[in-house]
């Protein structure tokens, strides 16, 4: 009696080279500091910033099933505690920007519990309605400026340049962090619990998913990686205005921006955080019409294309880059079949939210 | 006394935001759409006021028809081209939809009227008011637009209870497959309610049109108001959504007597706290899902 030979198949052929890939992408992108204008590093840490907070709002929607139209919220509270903790308490700015990642999870735990007693559509109207009151308290309360905004001030001692590429070394690291982050957060026990989820709530919960556990976990990171870009993001302008920090335009950029790459899979929103980036290049000089374009092009791609840019691509030319499932193999073959073509959701539902 | 004059004031803003938030509440009656995109059509339906009151030199009250028409043609042709599909794509895409259509609204207006704030002038009605006491005073304008709310929400709540049309709406909202059985065609149906929902934000976007000035950026925020009505108000229930309105309306006025910038702060902090302490709304219909 001997078992038949089975093994476990994480990575796929594509993910072999994809890895290394990513590996020099990184490098060459923390040499620019060495040959890139400060210019192109300003413009990279806004595509960099970006590309992490969509990283965040996809794990939160795109595998929680959280479709939150308030991470503003955490954008905000990262900026203003960034400014709280290099300005009023003397921390040295770069160290904050962690600790303002911390102290946005920790302000999420409380308001997931209010924001989780609603539902899908009302969900994210409750969110959004939160990151309003945080913005009318900062706004309200004299101590942090009011309403017209704070200034990052203590920066100023530190010289342009080392600061300049401090920042872009922060920003690059927070968006390979997120992206790593959820790559082996997905690839974990936590990670399949989670996908479970996205596929099927209550089947989840029926296999012994804590359901209600797996998506605080998932809302609270993603409050860290916002909070976090956030103080990243006022670190690169040095101004923070609460209207702006506050403002429902971050969560219009990070919802399109994953919708139009791909939910619920991690090379979607790179993808869509390029499209973004090209898109108001070149058309900047036509006022908002980037984002008229942007907001369509989502509209219809939610409807008609819901796996996104990168779900059209991999069905022409499968490759999975990040490869999150596990493939069951036998002595000669593997199951499913093909090493490529990634169903992170089954076919038919990928990136939607079911509702129990 | 100016306690009593705030409530009353607060009660009658109320109105205001129970007429904007009925199209909402009776579209998440009949097929569960959260629609992203109302506040942006209010600016919509406040802005084709402006072009058709400006030329013809007319009361803006007059437009109200034409208004209506025009975006209740709108609203069909957005539900059956668009937000029919993203109903049958599952819970998530409407809400992507809308949203994007939000944007796409709000920056369109941007581009055709600029970013400057426009106002619709009703003339005298603005400021006429019922003196009560030297510290009391009810405006016509406010209480003619709470009466229209009433006379809309009593409108559609007939047209749903009593109408052969109003039965086939509540027989989707049941249960959808069912009602198909039965021969009731809900893509056509769906579009109707867009129509009329979009029909009453027409009267709505004019009226706060008339009330205060608008810009292109402020569709978000009276989405928020409206959503709040309908929550607080209990899912599904038109007349809560008028007593949700209220309530929101009178924090709103208390607020702000408090402190300027407080207004609004209180609306969504009552907001939150019915959600703390009664998420289902005051008035809830059974909900099931």
């Amino acid at each position: 009696m001997s078992r038949p030979a089975v093994r476990v198949e994480r990575h796929t052929r594509a993910s072999r080279t994809a890895l290394p890939a990513a590996a020099v992408v990184v490098a060459i992108a923390a040499s620019v500091p060495l040959w890139g204008s400060s210019n192109l590093m300003k413009t990279a840490v806004s595509f960099l910033t970006l590309l992490a907070l969509a990283q965040m709002w996809n794990l939160l929607a795109g595998y929680g099933g959280l479709l939150s139209v308030g991470q503003q919220a955490y954008v905000g509270l990262g900026a203003y505690a960034l400014w709280a903790l290099s300005e009023r308490a003397g921390i040295n700015p770069f160290l904050a920007v962690p600790l303002a990642g911390l102290i946005a999870a920790i302000i999420a735990v409380p308001t997931a519990a209010l924001a989780f007693r609603l539902r899908g559509g009302y969900f994210a109207v409750g969110t959004w309605v939160i990151a309003e009151v945080y913005r009318l308290l900062v706004i309200n309360i004299s101590w942090l400026g009011g309403g017209s905004g704070v200034s990052i001030t203590s920066v100023g001692r530190v010289d342009r340049g080392t600061r300049e590429v401090v920042v872009y070394l922060l920003a690059l690291a927070v968006a390979t962090g997120a992206i790593a982050f959820a790559y082996v957060l997905l690839r974990s026990r936590r990670g399949l619990a989670l996908t479970a989820i996205r596929d099927d709530e209550t089947g989840a919960e029926s296999l012994g998913v804590n359901v209600f556990r797996s998506k605080l976990w998932v809302y609270i990171i993603s409050a860290f990686g916002c909070g976090v870009a956030g103080a990243v993001i006022y670190l690169n302008l040095l101004r923070i205005q609460p209207d702006a920090a506050f403002g429902l335009q971050w969560s219009a950029l990070m919802i399109f921006t994953v919708v139009i790459g791909g939910i619920g899979t991690l090379e979607g929103p790179i993808i869509g955080t390029v499209i973004f980036f090209t898109l108001q290049q070149v058309l900047s000089d036509y006022g908002t019409w980037y984002l008229i374009l942007f907001g369509a092009v989502a509209a219809l791609i939610a409807v008609w294309a819901k796996r996104g840019i990168w779900g059209l691509l991999v069905r022409r030319w499968p490759v999975d880059l990040f490869p999150v499932r596990r493939r069951l193999c036998l002595e000669t073959a593997c199951f499913p079949e093909d090493d490529s073509a990634p169903s992170p959701a089954g076919d038919a539902e990928a990136g939607t939210i079911r509702q129990t | 006394m100016a306690w009593v004059n705030d409530i009353i004031q607060g009660i009658l803003l109320g109105g205001l935001y129970a007429l904007f938030a009925a199209g909402l509440s009776l579209i998440f009656g009949v097929m569960r759409l959260v629609n992203l995109a109302h506040g942006d059509l209010s600016l919509l339906a406040a802005y084709a006021a402006l072009v058709i009151v400006g030329p013809l030199d007319i009361n803006p009250f007059l437009s109200i028809l034409a208004v209506m028409l025009l975006l209740a043609v709108f609203g069909y042709v957005l539900q059956r081209g668009l937000l029919n599909h993203a109903l049958d794509a599952g819970p998530l895409p409407p809400i992507l939809a809308t949203f994007g259509l939000s944007v796409v609204i709000q920056n369109l207006l941007l581009e055709g009227f600029s970013a400057d704030s426009k106002g619709l002038d009703a003339g005298r009605i603005e400021h006429q008011a019922i003196t009560l006491s030297d510290q009391l005073a009810i405006g016509w304008f406010p209480l003619i637009t709470t009466l229209t709310a009433v006379v809309v929400l009593l409108g559609l709540s007939l047209f749903l209870g009593r109408t052969r049309m109003g039965r086939a709406f509540r027989a989707t909202s049941d249960n959808q497959q069912a009602a198909q059985l039965m021969g009731i065609d809900n893509r056509y149906l769906y579009g109707l309610a867009m129509a009329i929902s979009l029909a009453t934000v027409a009267i709505a976007g004019v009226f706060i049109g008339i009330r205060t000035t608008f810009s292109p950026s402020v569709g978000p925020a009276r989405l928020i108001f409206a959503y709040e009505s309908v929550i607080m108000g209990g899912l599904g229930s038109l007349w809560g959504t008028l007593v949700g309105g209220m309530l929101l309306g009178v924090a709103q006025t208390l607020g702000s007597h408090l402190s300027p910038g407080w207004g609004v702060l209180a609306g969504n902090l009552l907001f939150l706290a019915v959600l703390a302490f009664r998420p289902q709304g005051l008035f809830a219909k059974q909900v099931h899902e």
